[in-house]
């Protein structure tokens, strides 16, 4: 089970990176005594019957593991998201892309921690291939807005797979959260 | 901390580009690959992530290295992984490892070319494997 929201989160666009996505985009906001998050992609889709069966624990597409049993991502989400008394709006079209929102209650005592949220963006600027991210992020409560694409952050420091854009792009991020 | 902007990332990048030390190691095709599937994930790779790239930070092996993430590799049983391909050492998967072991792999692989025991794990878990 993962343990902070970001994690529930890097784990979702990651689907999103394997379902050859070009644009994907995540909102994070806390307002309203609610943390609302969302994850939309365009990549493949998935249908009706697909998304389904995404939620269930025992189901994976089989493709990258042939004899993988098992898909957690979104299960362990739904799982969470019980507990805790959120809720969650699924919506895939095969061949269009995915939009996945969830909200968990501020206060609750099951709410899991939000987590390193500067750690989550770049983690998910990480994987390999030509992909957009865009970030929306909100805290009503702090004064904190802002978006980030990963583009603009490509051409700024160079390709992320070096230690020092790395470095340098975590400070970045992480000043975005001072209020 | 005051919000920084983008110029000021740029300056910062090329701050970094200034210090950066090249190493006695052949060539910049060091590759060090972090899983992230959500088995990576719930065992904690973001943490083994972030400190691989300080690590490699800190001993100014920036010129060298290329950091990349992946999905799940199918050592579910062992996650965080980490894989490390580089000239002069076997292509090796390291399971278990959690943020000092992936110092520890950093400092001992990398730099001292010598395999990090206990850590090591090449096939994928049994329900992936063909019987």
């Amino acid at each position: 089970m993962h343990f902070a929201i970001c994690d529930f989160l890097l784990d979702l666009i990651q689907n999103s990176v394997e379902a050859d996505a070009k644009t994907i985009t995540v909102c994070v906001a806390e307002e309203r005594g609610l943390l609302e998050a969302s994850v939309a992609d365009d990549g493949k889709g998935m249908d009706e019957e697909e998304l389904e069966r995404a939620k269930d624990p025992f189901y994976t597409d089989g493709r990258k593991h042939a004899r993988r049993k098992v898909g957690l991502g979104i299960p362990f989400l739904l799982q969470s998201l019980e507990l805790a008394g959120g809720s969650s709006s699924f919506e895939s079209r095969k061949g269009e892309g995915t939009t996945l929102s969830f909200s968990f209650p501020a206060d609750g005592l099951d709410t899991p921690p939000l987590g390193d949220l500067p750690g989550l963006i770049l983690s998910a600027m990480c994987f390999d291939g030509d992909y957009e991210l865009i970030v929306r992020r909100r805290n009503v409560f702090r004064a904190v807005e802002y978006e980030i694409s990963r583009s603009e952050i490509i051409e700024t420091v160079g390709p992320l797979t070096d230690a020092g854009a790395l470095v340098a792009v975590r400070e970045f991020l992480a000043s975005q959260e001072a209020s | 901390m005051a919000k920084m902007t983008l110029e000021q990332l740029r300056t910062l990048r090329e701050e970094k580009k200034g210090e950066m030390i090249k190493r006695d190691v052949e060539g910049k095709n060091i590759q060090i690959i972090v899983g992230m599937g959500t088995c990576g994930i719930a065992a904690g790779a973001k943490q083994t992530f972030d400190e691989i790239v300080k690590a490699i930070d800190e001993n100014s092996l920036n010129a060298d290295v290329i950091i990349r993430q992946t999905g799940c590799m199918g050592l579910c049983h062992v996650e965080p992984t980490v894989e490390i391909v580089m000239p002069g050492m076997p292509a090796t998967i390291y399971g278990r490892v959690d943020a000092p072991t992936a110092r520890e792999l950093v400092v001992r692989h990398v730099v001292g070319k010598t395999l990090v025991e206990n850590h090591i794990y090449d096939r994928p878990a049994v329900d992936i494997v063909k019987k």
